[in-house]
């Protein structure tokens, strides 16, 4: 595809890299000469300088033959007419990041009246992330595919945990829920085990379920934290409160700790049910005072990174049970990993994906039976939704008795909306659409999955 | 350093080169010459030392701006290192050194020769000497990268090095798209030739060959007498403008293409190039009306000849040592200037020349209003201060490598106009230059001292001088 992308910053850096590994034509355009250069350096891609809202640099990058313009510059005015101008020149597809509340508020209005495809909110993107670590605080990850319908949910095989050396259809049998395990992260490769698999030490395992059985087997297996019911927060700024909005409604008292006296006030007048506090959180006084010890989450959301790391490696040291940290530039993530800071949130770094995700459906949907496809799992295994036809040769016989290629999962089973975790009785009927979990690259149509 | 990247991003490029060998070892079966084991043992030694580059397994595959640099540089002498060999072991050429000046000037698209007898070679020998021309013409990474993937992501560092110019833009998103689109332009333009020379009567073989040196602009006939030898004023007029389009900036094509014709005419240094071969053309018709018989031959001659050396491609239909002290000046002052960026031509190109000019311009200004605020701009667009300062730097060391060059070169005792002119039309990529290296003249009369450092200085030349000087300093090597 042609795409072009307006706004060279970190965002739009990520998505040119992403997307141009991935085959498409990039153009680029923005006002900055330095970082057009460090990307012309780097990418594969043709970089133009200019005002991307401008009708003649956006005929010169060829927008009129474009398949999908994203503006992702730092201003939501200038995005959204990027977008209109493109919309009107004949882009098929617009994508505007658009982070003011003011009018993402208003984003439905925005996207059917003025004809954009996708609107994209790094802070509100990045809130929802959050919240919904916090409800699965026993998880190091949540992830959600196909287009959110379903939850996955990542935890590690701890010491002394039962399921060390455990064959998968044993742990099926002991604990009779219906959970399913998607995909097995062993030292750096990913395995979609089936039932003989047995799980080690270490392993990062990703399993989906509808809510309450998570939960359930989260108890059940040793690992469940009790709920959160207690979250700090440094740093009041977008993401603080969109995060409040959410994780206030249910039920959890929030602390935000903020700077800014100003900031303060119109947090207090937005948030009435969070508590603010006017102090510096980087202050160790401070956030004894607060009482960091007692709280169930913290989460570091100042503007400087290395702030953040450090107010968060404090935290760990404090016993809070899951510290979230965020962080705008990725770089050295081993180090931080060692420092035990594994639940890192990066708002830009959300924003691309959601966007990449968004072009990868696209792409998909066209030339192939699949429906949607998601990468999950660091990139290294898809999730791909297809819809049961009639050519289906697996229509209504038990899964347990269909024979699949290795590394082939069915994952879940859409029927007219509700979501089933299949287990070997389930049949796949007509008008279901099926998600499938794979490490095989390049699944055309749902007969692929047959070993034969 | 990446050192296995750059091993095996030259084994690529040798790959290519062991295919593009097969072209005149073909012609030479067909024609049954004496050449055909010369180019089957210069096929498998080259097939070898590539696979044995493609051997070393890349671990990152990462390169920065000095990689490329080493890449180009290293390809373009291992390249015309493995393409001396047929001249040698056919014994077209008895040297070694001479193999080697013959080949560099072929791929450099300089079209210097050392052979005083041409007409009577194997007829492979003939067409791989003119077909490097057309190889280095748009560049032998471009060509490799058009067809394979050679760098990945950052191929661009590799093609900037190669591709002549002050700046390179790409013309489509991708390196690969963009290599393409050159060379689809570049053969389509070759292959328009190669029809017009045939219709004039040219024998194809012939027409080939000469498409071949005026689509790289190099320069090689196969006759002795060059273009005046077939005494056509019909061909002399096709040959001069050809030479006259592959002196264009590539750009210019694809902007016709996409019927982007006004860019086209607010381009500048088209403007000036063509304003340059047009006041040139009409001042040597005039120096020389005396010695020929009118206007209508003095300016076919002359027009030949001013395309022939702003496109530095060295053709000739008159021995323009017998003309005027002045033509002879403006010619050598042609020399110097060259032909667009983005060309197969080479010189300091004209695109360079305007921003130089400007830049005085603007500089004089400002002795004048010391506080003015002045840019320099280009088709309309202001220029970066790096790409001027870039400009300012590549004239210096121009100059800088003109003279240091001949003073070696002046070891050999000749006069000064061959001394100096020789160096000129290497570094130039023209080939003829005046005196004793005219276009009656050629190259075999140096000492090989001379001939290793005129092949230098043709590799000065056409890869504009960075990627070469940087590969043989030792501070890229050091280890930090």
């Amino acid at each position: 595809m042609k795409i072009v992308i307006v706004g060279d910053g970190k965002v739009g850096f990520t998505l040119s890299q992403q997307l141009a590994k991935e085959g498409h034509d990039i153009v680029i355009i923005d006002n900055n000469e330095t970082v057009l250069n460090n990307s012309s350096n780097t990418l594969d891609v043709n970089c133009i300088k200019g005002n991307g809202a401008n009708y003649k640099i956006q005929e010169k990058a060829g927008v009129q033959e474009a398949d999908l313009m994203i503006a992702v510059t730092s201003r939501d005015e200038l995005n959204i007419i990027c977008c209109l101008i493109a919309k009107k020149l004949g882009a098929k597809h617009t994508i505007a990041r658009v982070r003011n509340p003011e009018y993402s508020d208003e984003m439905s209005f925005i996207k059917d009246e003025l004809g954009l495809s996708m609107a994209v909110n790094p802070e509100a993107a990045a809130a929802a992330e959050i919240a919904r670590i916090l409800q699965f605080p026993s998880a190091i990850k949540i992830d959600s595919f196909s287009r959110g319908k379903v939850e996955l949910a990542e935890f590690k095989v701890m010491p002394n945990s039962p399921l060390g050396g455990m064959a998968i259809h044993t742990l099926y049998s002991k604990y009779k829920i219906r959970i399913l395990i998607c995909a097995v992260q062993r030292k750096g490769a990913v395995f979609i085990p089936n039932g003989d698999f047995r799980l080690q030490e270490g392993d990062k395992v990703t399993i989906t379920a509808s809510p309450k059985n998570m939960t359930d087997f989260f108890r059940q297996i040793g690992i469940l934290m009790h709920k959160i019911k207690t979250v700090m927060i440094v740093g009041g700024g977008k993401i603080a409160y969109y995060l409040c909005n959410q994780i206030c409604n249910l039920g959890m008292k929030v602390k935000v700790i903020e700077i800014d006296p100003e900031q303060c006030r119109q947090l207090t007048d937005v948030l009435p049910k969070a508590m603010v506090i006017n102090a510096d959180g980087s202050d160790q006084e401070v956030l004894n005072e607060e009482g960091i010890e007692g709280v169930d989450a913290f989460i570091a959301l100042t503007n400087m990174d290395e702030e953040n790391v450090i107010i968060s490696m404090y935290a760990i040291s404090r016993g809070v049970d899951k510290v979230i940290t965020k962080i705008n530039h990725l770089t050295f993530m081993e180090i931080m990993e060692n420092a035990g800071i594994d639940c890192i949130i990066s708002p830009k770094y959300i924003t691309a994906n959601h966007i990449i995700r968004y072009v990868r459906a696209m792409q998909n949907s066209w030339g192939s039976n699949v429906e949607t496809m998601t990468k999950i799992v660091d990139n290294q295994v898809e999730a791909l939704e297809f819809r049961v036809r009639e050519s289906f040769r697996g229509l209504n016989v038990p899964l347990k008795d269909v024979e699949l290629k290795r590394n082939v999962l069915v994952a879940c089973i859409n029927r007219k909306g509700q979501i089933l975790i299949p287990s070997g009785q389930d049949r796949i009927q007509l008008g279901d659409s099926v998600i499938v979990v794979t490490t095989i690259n390049g699944l055309r149509e749902l007969n692929d999955i047959f070993r034969m | 350093m990446n050192y296995r990247m750059i091993i095996n991003t030259i084994g690529r490029v040798l790959a290519v080169e062991t295919v593009l060998l097969l072209l005149p070892f073909v012609t030479a079966i067909l024609y049954q010459d004496s050449s055909v084991s010369a180019f089957l043992i210069t096929i498998l030694i080259t097939a070898v030392a590539s696979i044995g580059a493609l051997l070393v397994k890349v671990r990152n595959r990462v390169i920065y701006a000095k990689e490329g640099f080493t890449i180009v540089a290293f390809a373009w002498i291992l390249v015309s290192i493995f393409g001396a060999i047929p001249f040698y072991i056919s014994g077209a050429i008895p040297s070694f050194i001479d193999s080697l000046f013959e080949t560099i000037s072929g791929f450099t698209t300089t079209g210097a020769s050392i052979l005083t007898e041409i007409e009577t070679l194997p007829k492979g020998i003939l067409f791989w000497r003119s077909f490097t021309h057309w190889i280095g013409g748009m560049g032998v990474l471009v060509f490799v990268m058009a067809i394979v993937p050679l760098a990945g992501d950052r191929s661009i560092h590799v093609m900037r090095a190669e591709v002549p110019g002050p700046t390179m833009e790409k013309l489509v998103p991708r390196i690969k798209g963009t290599a393409k689109l050159l060379y689809s332009i570049y053969i389509l333009l070759t292959v328009v030739e190669v029809i017009f020379l045939v219709a004039g009567k040219m024998p194809v073989f012939d027409s080939l060959v000469h498409a071949f040196g005026t689509a790289g602009t190099g320069g090689f006939s196969i006759m002795n007498a060059s273009i005046a030898a077939y005494g056509s004023p019909y061909l002399e007029y096709v040959i001069a403008i050809f030479m006259m389009l592959f002196g264009v900036n590539f750009t210019i094509f694809f902007l016709l293409l996409a019927r982007e014709f006004k860019l086209v005419i607010k381009n500048e240094e088209l403007f000036w190039y063509l304003s340059i071969i047009l006041i040139a053309t009409l001042a040597i018709t005039f120096s020389i009306m005396p010695q020929y018989g009118g206007f209508g031959e003095a300016f076919r001659l002359s027009f030949f000849q001013v395309s022939s050396i702003i496109t530095t491609t060295g053709y000739a239909t008159a021995d323009y040592c017998q003309w005027p002290m002045v033509t002879q000046m403006i010619l050598l002052l042609l020399m110097i200037v060259g032909a667009c960026a983005g060309s197969t031509g080479g010189g300091m190109k004209v695109s360079r020349l305007i921003i130089l000019l400007k830049k005085v311009r603007r500089d004089i200004h400002k002795l004048i209003h010391p506080r003015m605020v002045g840019a320099i701009k280009m088709d309309g667009k202001t220029l970066q201060q790096e790409t001027v300062d870039n400009v300012s730097l590549y004239f210096i060391s121009y100059m800088l490598l003109l003279f240091v060059l001949s003073l070696i070169v002046s070891l050999d005792g000749f006069d000064f106009t061959t001394t100096f002119s020789s160096v000129v039309a290497c570094m130039g990529n023209i080939g003829p230059g005046l005196g004793m290296v005219g276009p009656s003249g050629n190259f075999s009369g140096f000492s090989n001292l001379s001939k290793l450092t005129l092949s230098l200085a043709m590799l000065f030349g056409r890869l504009e001088i960075f990627p070469l000087l940087l590969a043989m300093s030792p501070s890229l090597y050091r280890k930090k």
